[in-house]
């Protein structure tokens, strides 16, 4: 038995064993003695898990597309993070226009349902425009070009909305109603962080059935099994794909604006690391999984959210959050190395890459 | 190719995309910065030549989309694309006199329309405007039809002009430095551009040079076969060693100025040759490669900074080290990465690169690595009693790293370990199934890869005595890989020319840098679609890739995203 398994094991699997053992032991260190100090009360630790559950399905949202594309593709949509920032960054200008106009103020919902339609409909568009010029013509291409596309066009959004709209941050005005908070009992949640859980909540749920029950979902699911059968049953591959685009796109639209609401501003590079955190969560749930994705998503934000006080603080770290970031990419590594079919994903990785 | 129900179909659908592409550029603000810069004194900007050069790429397009044997079909359709795409434009002039889309397009501003219609208004500007595209369309058109070697011709001698245009300042000050060319300055160069009676002596010099190359190049190429082998050996020695002559005296013959370009290009050559080993060789792709150059330079940083006061080594002390530290964290990041391939194995490295760039930037390490305010006061590397301080002292240092590198990473190629990483890059099963040992093969990749990088950083920290975690950004990683990239993967020499196109022109083009990035983007794309294997592709790849002469696709500009 032990010989067996000697035999397996090679240098490069001890080596990681160690690794693995090592970082375990340190999260378990530092949240220990974060624990037995008790530095923060409870009020700080139900901060800490709304703010990293508003995140998250931030997060949860822009990795359906990844997962989706890479599902269909096989695929990473490098580009999908300026999907996600050409929409809130478009609808800021509406957004402004409503709120020099008074509208905003007067009307706030339906304001807000068109700024959500408008951040929707660009991101949408983004993501058509990139399936039909850069990846359509890839498709038989070896693995590494579409990929390599995909980074160049995600650099060539990213300065051409740069260009377009200027290089400053721009300030999201500020919705009225979303300002304040409500009190459940001694805790309290800020109104804006609630939307973007609810809201956030309903798309994926909405999303969620689509995939699952109406015939479109049925198809694209076909096709990301096998194309090549699909195509003989009779399901247009190419819509499919291009259906994909667009639901990734439009929960892309839909993510941008929830940011904007929650940190209150855009600027032609915020797609980069959350698209790079999304990608993680994506991973995290197993890459071409959609609950995956969603999980993985919300799981990330906690962790960032939490982690930072609960282990670094407790290795006696200064300023922990400045390394919040290093948190999810050391994470993306460690799933990349560990387990890189994610928490409830297929061997993907193993077999199809 | 589809054929539209309409032979004019491809006119028009070219047409659009031309025009969305020029109104693009135009509301980018490219048009606009490039208009500062005159090609001929007073006649015509950069700008008009990048916007004139769409409309011409478009229209050939659309000639080249109709059958070759309906020349009336040829020109009309050249000139319907044309004429839309000058009708976009004036669309554009049009709706933004009517409604101030500035507020949300920045660039969208008077001046812009000023220079679309001419300075004429809009009045005069719009006919201007679709007759100048038709005009020009239906150039492109008869350019289309024209005879092969005429159209050689007129497009090298074409753009040798532009190029000439666009590198003025580059050429001017040289030609000053050198008493007797300083008379080309005064029959070529007015202050802001070509004057006319040299653009137009150039272009009939260029255009009979060209002719003669057309007409004896393959004659003169078929003489030198034909020599003994001694002297064919002969002339390539002495081709080579002044190459080398030519590069010692590169910094001599220009100024200081470019001589600092061509210790930024040479820096970025260091860089590419060893991603190439990485990605062109053994099929590797890294995006945290930046992180490699990082670790070399804080390295030196470290080691020699008094700043910090650990330690108090020479440039050439630290330098070992350097390397040392390079091919060890190329190691480590080899180690876990190993099993991962493709786009899996890009996200882990972009992951690693930000990651020791987090670290680098963050008050946790600040005692020992500087934190935000990163190293200063790092000694300048020295030889004897020479310092190399001056851009010109520090090329040279460049230089000699540079052969090393090329030296090196050609001996690599032809080796049996070059050989294991093309066999890896082809295919990673098939390259186990003969016997190559993948863990060390890739290993020595990143190794090697790390190395060269962490070399390049070493220098760049005593070139700039200082080092700050923001000099370490993704950019950087994204810049070697396009230029490798663009001038071919895997290949050599196609490191020197990508360094030299996508570092050292836009060194050269001031107005440029801001759209750097969008362009690389452009490039990255459209070299994926159009010419995958590359400016200067390897000469395997080229052989490979022989069979037919595929249908040259010149992109005067580089600027179309995709088509």
């Amino acid at each position: 038995m032990l010989k067996r398994w000697r035999e397996r094991t090679t240098p490069t699997d001890i080596v990681m064993w160690f690794i693995g053992a090592g970082i375990l032991t340190l999260v378990i260190w530092g949240s220990a003695a974060t624990l037995t100090e008790g530095r923060y009360t409870s009020h700080h630790w139900f901060d800490f898990i709304i703010f990293g559950l508003a995140q998250g399905s931030i997060y949860a949202l822009i990795a359906m597309g990844y997962t989706m594309v890479y599902g269909i593709l096989r695929m990473i949509n490098f580009a999908h993070s300026e999907v996600f920032m050409s929409g809130p960054y478009t609808a800021y200008y509406v957004a402004a226009a409503f709120y020099s106009s008074g509208f905003l103020d007067s009307q706030p919902i339906i304001s807000l349902i068109i700024i959500f339609i408008v951040s929707m409909a660009t991101s949408t568009l983004i993501a058509l425009l990139l399936e039909r010029i850069a990846y359509r013509p890839l498709r038989t291409a070896p693995r590494l070009v579409p990929l390599i596309t995909a980074i160049g066009a995600s650099f060539f959004l990213q300065y051409t909305f740069r260009g377009l709209y200027g290089s400053g941050f721009q300030a999201y005005p500020v919705v009225k109603i979303l300002e304040g908070e409500w009190m459940f009992g001694e805790f309290r949640i800020l109104k804006f962080q609630a939307l973007v859980i609810v809201a956030a909540a309903l798309l994926m749920a909405a999303l969620y059935s689509f995939i699952q029950r109406s015939r479109i979902g049925k198809a694209i699911r076909a096709v990301s099994e096998d194309k090549e059968i699909s195509s003989l049953m009779g399901i247009n591959i190419d819509r499919m794909i291009v259906t994909t685009f667009v639901i990734g796109g439009m929960s892309a639209g839909a993510a941008g604006v929830l940011y904007a609401v929650m940190f209150k501003q855009v600027h032609f590079f915020m797609g980069f690391i959350p698209g790079i955190k999304a990608f993680t969560a994506a991973v995290l749930g197993g890459i071409g999984n959609i609950p995956g994705a969603m999980l993985g998503g919300i799981f990330l934000g906690l962790v960032e959210s939490v982690g930072p006080s609960l282990f670094l603080d407790g290795l006696g770290i200064v300023a922990p959050y400045q390394l919040k970031d290093a948190i999810a990419f050391i994470m993306l590594v460690l799933i990349l190395i560990f387990r890189p079919s994610g928490i409830l994903g297929e061997r993907l990785a193993v077999k199809k890459a | 190719m589809t054929q539209g129900k309409f032979i004019w179909q491809q006119g028009i659908k070219i047409g659009l995309i031309g025009g969305i592409v020029e109104v693009l550029l135009a509301l980018v603000g490219m048009i606009e910065a490039f208009s500062q810069r005159d090609i001929v004194s007073h006649i015509i900007s950069m700008g008009h030549t990048l916007l004139l050069l769409v409309i011409l790429f478009m229209a050939y397009l659309a000639a080249k989309r109709t059958p070759r044997t309906e020349p009336l079909w040829v020109l009309i359709n050249s000139f319907i694309s044309g004429l839309i795409v000058g009708g976009v434009l004036a669309l554009l002039v049009i709706v933004g006199g009517l409604i101030n889309l500035r507020k949300v397009f920045i660039n969208a501003s008077p001046l812009l329309y000023q220079l679309l219609t001419f300075d004429q208004g809009v009045k005069a500007g719009i006919p201007l405007l679709l007759g100048g595209g038709g005009l020009s369309g239906l150039l492109a058109g008869l350019l289309y039809l024209a005879s092969k070697l005429l159209r050689r011709v007129l497009i090298i001698s074409l753009g040798s002009v532009v190029g000439v245009g666009v590198l003025q300042d580059l050429l001017r000050p040289t030609f000053a430095l050198w008493g007797p060319l300083a008379v080309i300055n005064e029959w070529l160069f007015t202050a802001n551009g070509l004057t006319f009676h040299g653009t137009m002596g150039l272009f009939v010099l260029i255009a009979l040079l060209s002719y003669f190359w057309a007409q004896k190049g393959n004659a003169i190429r078929a003489d030198l076969k034909r020599l003994s082998p001694t002297s064919q050996r002969a002339l390539r020695i002495t081709s080579f060693l002044l190459l080398i002559m030519i590069l010692l005296a590169l910094p001599q013959i220009f100024g200081l100025f470019l001589s600092e370009v061509f210790t930024i290009v040479g820096l970025y050559v260091l860089l590419g040759l060893g991603l190439n080993i990485v990605v062109g060789f053994a099929g590797l792709l890294d995006l945290g490669y930046v992180a490699f150059f990082a670790i070399g330079a804080y390295t030196v940083a470290v080691l020699t900074s008094p700043e910090l006061g650990f330690f108090s080594l020479s440039f050439w002390g630290a330098l070992p080290f350097a390397i040392f530290m390079g091919v060890l964290s190329g190691v480590l990041l080899g180690i876990p990465v190993l099993k991962m391939r493709g786009d899996y194995l890009a996200i882990a490295t972009l992951g690693f690169g930000e990651i020791i760039r987090i670290l680098v930037l963050s008050d946790f390490l600040r005692p020992w690595l500087g934190g935000a305010q990163g190293i200063g006061k790092i000694p300048k590397a020295s030889l004897g009693s020479i310092e190399f301080a001056t851009p010109q002292q520090i090329y040279y240092l460049i230089l000699a790293g540079c052969l090393l590198v090329g030296f090196i990473s050609l001996r690599l190629r032809d080796s049996r370990l070059g050989r294991a990483w093309m066999a890896v890059r082809e295919d990673e099963d098939v390259a186990q199934a003969m016997g190559i040992n993948l863990v060390s093969t890739k290993l020595l990749a990143f190794a090697t890869g790390a190395a060269f990088s962490a070399l390049s950083g070493a220098i760049f920290a005593s070139k700039l005595g200082s080092v700050y975690p923001h000099s370490f950004n993704v950019m950087i990683s994204i810049n070697i890989l396009c230029l490798i990239i663009v001038g071919g993967m895997g290949s050599i020499p196609g490191v020197l020319v990508g360094a030299i196109a996508l570092v050292g022109l836009p060194e050269l083009l001031r107005e440029f840098a801001e759209y750097r990035l969008l362009v690389y983007g452009a490039a990255l794309v459209a070299m994926m679609l159009l010419r995958p294997a590359g400016l200067w592709p390897e000469a395997l790849r080229r052989r490979e890739l022989h069979g037919g002469e595929s249908a040259e696709t010149e992109s005067p500009s580089g600027f179309e995203p995709s088509k």
